[in-house]
């Protein structure tokens, strides 16, 4: 068993000590539990269904150009509500922000107050997947207020809003809550199901609902991000985090080789020229499709207790998948001391070049090349990297084009409702004309 | 609840947009740049929604879209479903960093037709205050003999067959004539570079038209320049922080509490349609300006407390419009940081009410005003520029 010892982020005022035992009892504190369910009411977002990329952008069509979104609104607004309630540990716009010079543009923050000086506590870094617990902080136990709406996937061509719907736990509502340690203005945290205790993995259902809040806040730099239980993961509660950082990640400007296309169109690339190795996920008939992709591939990492995490970007036509190995390395000791001493964990919005920074020394000191140095040690060897390709292109059915160009034998991974793509035949790339020279 | 109200903006017909752009220069500049032979597009990032105020009758040709079709409309419009991601990113940012770009994109013709072409654009910068006044944008359509495949590896080149670009009416000085193509081939090409010539191609058309404007902005006395020869003032935003103010339409202003008797330095369109007054006159002004002879003086003083103590406020206040008219104004107020961390301006967002109300001791701002301060703050904080 690999365990490492470290301070988790609290993201909800009624988060505690996990070592402490955390028995609720009837608790009058207004939270999403038995006890305070019956009458809560929590404004609803019902998104619009999402496009499929057949539909062609008619100029014309003026209400395609986007003004500030609604969803955009709706965050931002109810943001600064509980901002000038104070129910953020700390004003994170009072903490300096910077670019470090270099070709990839990092980002770096200087946050002493995001990490408690508490004693840290032990993780558990070698499952992936581990059941839900309850008595452990999940977000069943977050105040009401630190909630800002529900958020579900609607079906129709328009999306709606019902300014105060009931939270009934037989509808399984998924919401939007604040994170009380941001590491930006407007930093939120989307729970799918949340009555349902779900464990932090990925399923179908839930990607697919994230992809559509990024779809629908129409904004190129509200992106979403995920981390697997063993890559940073704070809670054993489903959640993912977004926020808007009005520039381009690092991680968004490096370059990719294309691998391969799906028959459902999902265009895989490498990355390439950045620390750390992953997956471009993009494209796809339709977004369901890319969705389902990704997912498939989070399953197989899963199962085959890959920690990884996830960055949603680009209104959901993006996404990347980082597998990683940093917690392991620092389990068995053999990260490098000073990067072991920032105490920077490299998480989703690290990996994807937004640090945030404990030490003046270390913000005054910042440089492409540490950052750089830093993200290297959570990225798996090139030689792992292409065993981990492997299991995945396997388990989604499709060769890799580099490697076997004979007919791949597929089996299903887990089907929580997947796409099916079961076929003899080899696959890759149907669309271009190919010859290599 | 929304802050994307559907009121019409200020400079809502093709005339109004055309205006703005002819204020900087003096008399035949449109008549100067229709002369020129190459495909380009001027816009105005100081208008919400950053949109074109000039298009050469190149453009129109090769695009097939009318002038009135064009004027108004943001860049983004020619973009479609295939334009790659990578690319509208690059413009994006170049636009951000007020830098010049060159990349080959997918654009779509108003049939629907695609075709590839370098894109070009520089800033135009003011002379005399450093800040950008235009962006330049010169569309020269690409053949493409060689397809490379995603960008930034070389390694795989995929054979192909040639492809010439049909362009329609407009044909490339170098081809001879439109040559049968694929369309749906075009899309599929994940990149189409450009060769040497034409590259040199969209240079020269870029000189050409910063020349025109230079000559036509000296004679008007104001002259711009395609390089920033002083750092822009303390009272001038950036202009991608004006892109982002101009998407939040309601009526807000922000103010700096750092330059003497803390002036307005930026104003929305919902703003003066409210107060009646141009941009121009509020520039650089005092808010008191809005208060008049009824205006209860201990909510000035209310307000001037707040600032001073860096604390959000909302009050009822008896303002002023141009015309003397009055109306209440259910004013909310709060400081607003920059990237360094410190206070760098208020943020003032208006609501007009009906009637003072005069029930709630305490009052709370609206939702819509909350959504306006927000989108301030995220765009205030994140305004601050590369340093590569």
């Amino acid at each position: 068993m690999l365990k490492i010892k470290r301070v988790p982020t609290v993201v909800s005022n009624y988060q505690k000590d996990e070592s402490s035992a955390d028995v609720s009892v009837g608790c009058g504190r207004n939270c999403l539990g038995a006890c305070c369910l019956n009458g809560a009411r929590l404004p609803l977002y019902s998104c619009k269904k999402l496009e499929t990329s057949g539909e062609k952008v008619v100029v014309n069509n003026e209400a395609r150009e986007p003004p500030v979104a609604f969803l955009e609104s709706l965050v931002l607004g109810e943001w600064e509500d509980r901002f000038q309630r104070g129910l953020f540990r700390y004003d994170v716009t009072a903490c300096e922000t910077k670019v470090i010079p270099g070709k990839y543009g990092f980002v770096a923050q200087l946050n002493e107050g995001r990490h408690l000086k508490k004693r840290p506590t032990e993780f558990r870094v070698d499952k992936v997947l581990q059941s839900f617990d309850g008595n452990k902080f999940n977000f069943t136990k977050v105040g009401q207020e630190e909630l800002l709406f529900q958020f579900e996937a609607g079906e129709d061509d328009e999306a709606q809003f019902f300014p105060c719907m009931p939270l009934d736990a037989e509808n399984s509502p998924s919401v939007v809550a604040i994170n009380v340690s941001p590491i930006e203005y407007g930093h939120v945290l989307l729970i799918p199901r949340v009555l349902d205790c779900l464990p932090q993995r990925i399923d179908h259902k839930s990607l697919l609902l994230a992809l559509h809040m990024a779809s629908e806040a129409a904004n190129p730099y509200f992106r979403l991000g995920y981390n697997s239980l063993g890559a940073f993961a704070t809670i054993n509660h489903l959640h993912f985090q977004a926020y808007y950082l009005a520039m381009p990640f690092p991680l968004e400007k490096a370059s990719s080789k294309k691998m391969i296309t799906t028959d459902n169109g999902v265009k895989i690339s490498e990355l390439l020229n950045y620390p750390v190795r992953g997956l471009l996920f993009e494209g796809g008939n339709s977004m369901q499709y890319l969705s389902d992709t990704v997912s498939d591939t989070c399953v197989c990492l899963q199962n085959n207790n890959i920690p990884f995490n996830i960055l949603i970007s680009d209104c959901g036509r993006q996404i990347f998948l980082m597998p990683q190995c940093y917690a392991e390395k620092q389990a068995l000791g053999e990260v490098s001391p000073e990067v072991l001493e920032t105490q920077v964990n490299p998480a989703v919005w690290e990996i994807s070049g937004h640090m945030v920074l404990k030490r003046k020394e270390d913000y005054e000191g910042a440089t492409e090349e540490k950052a750089w140095r830093l993200l290297a040690e959570a990225s798996l060897s090139e030689e792992r990297f292409k065993e981990v390709n492997d299991l995945i292109f396997e388990a989604i059915g499709c060769s890799n084009q580099e490697g076997k160009l004979e007919g791949t034998k597929v089996h299903q991974q887990n089907t929580n409702g997947s796409v099916n793509q079961t076929s003899n035949r080899s696959h890759g790339t149907a669309s271009e004309c190919l010859v290599l020279q | 609840m929304s802050i994307t109200q559907s009121s019409a903006s200020l400079f809502s017909t093709t005339e109004e947009k055309e205006g703005t752009f002819n204020a900087r220069y003096s008399l035949w500049i449109k008549e100067a740049l229709d002369e020129l032979p190459h495909s380009f597009t001027i816009t105005d990032p100081f208008i919400s929604g950053h949109p074109i105020v000039f298009a050469s009758p190149g453009f129109l040709k090769m695009t097939g879209y009318s002038r009135e079709e064009v004027i108004g409309r943001n860049g983004r419009a020619f973009q479609g479903p295939k334009t790659n991601r990578r690319s509208i990113m690059e413009i994006r940012e170049a636009i951000r960093e007020e830098r010049p770009v060159q990349v080959s994109i997918l654009n779509y013709r108003k049939s629907g037709s695609p075709f590839w072409m370098l894109f070009h654009m520089i800033p135009v910068f003011g002379n005399d205050d450093g800040r950008v006044i235009h962006f330049v944008a010169v569309q020269v359509p690409i053949s493409g003999q060689k397809m490379r495949n995603g960008s930034g590896c070389s390694e795989m080149v995929f054979g192909s067959c040639r492809r010439e670009v049909c362009l329609g009416s407009f044909v490339h000085q170098e081809r001879a004539l439109p040559v049968e193509c694929d369309e749906q081939e075009l899309e599929n090409w994940e990149h189409c570079e450009a060769s040497e010539s034409e590259k040199l191609k969209s240079a020269e058309a870029v000189g050409s038209v910063l020349s025109v404007l230079t000559r036509y902005s000296e004679f008007a006395g104001r002259l711009v320049c395609g390089k920033r020869n002083c750092l822009r003032g303390a009272d001038c935003l950036s202009s991608s922080l004006v892109i982002s103010l101009g998407r939040i339409k309601q009526s807000f202003v922000l103010t700096n509490p750092c330059l003497p008797d803390m002036p307005i330095v930026y104003a929305s369109d919902a703003f003066l349609t409210l107060t009646g007054y141009k941009r121009h006159e509020v520039l650089g002004q005092n808010c008191r300006f809005l208060s008049g002879v009824d205006t209860d003086s201990s909510v000035l003083y209310e307000m001037k407390e707040c600032i001073l103590k860096g604390q959000p406020c909302t009050v009822q206040i008896l303002n002023y419009r141009k015309d003397k008219s009055t109306f209440w104004n259910l004013l909310h107020i709060s400081p607003v940081r920059n990237a360094s961390g410190k206070t760098a301006y208020f943020v003032g967002v208006q609501m007009e009410a009906s009637c003072k109300d005069i029930e709630s001791k305490e009052l709370r701002p609206e939702p819509r005003q909350l959504s306006v301060v927000g989108a301030v703050r995220v765009a205030v904080r994140s305004s601050f520029m590369a340093t590569c």
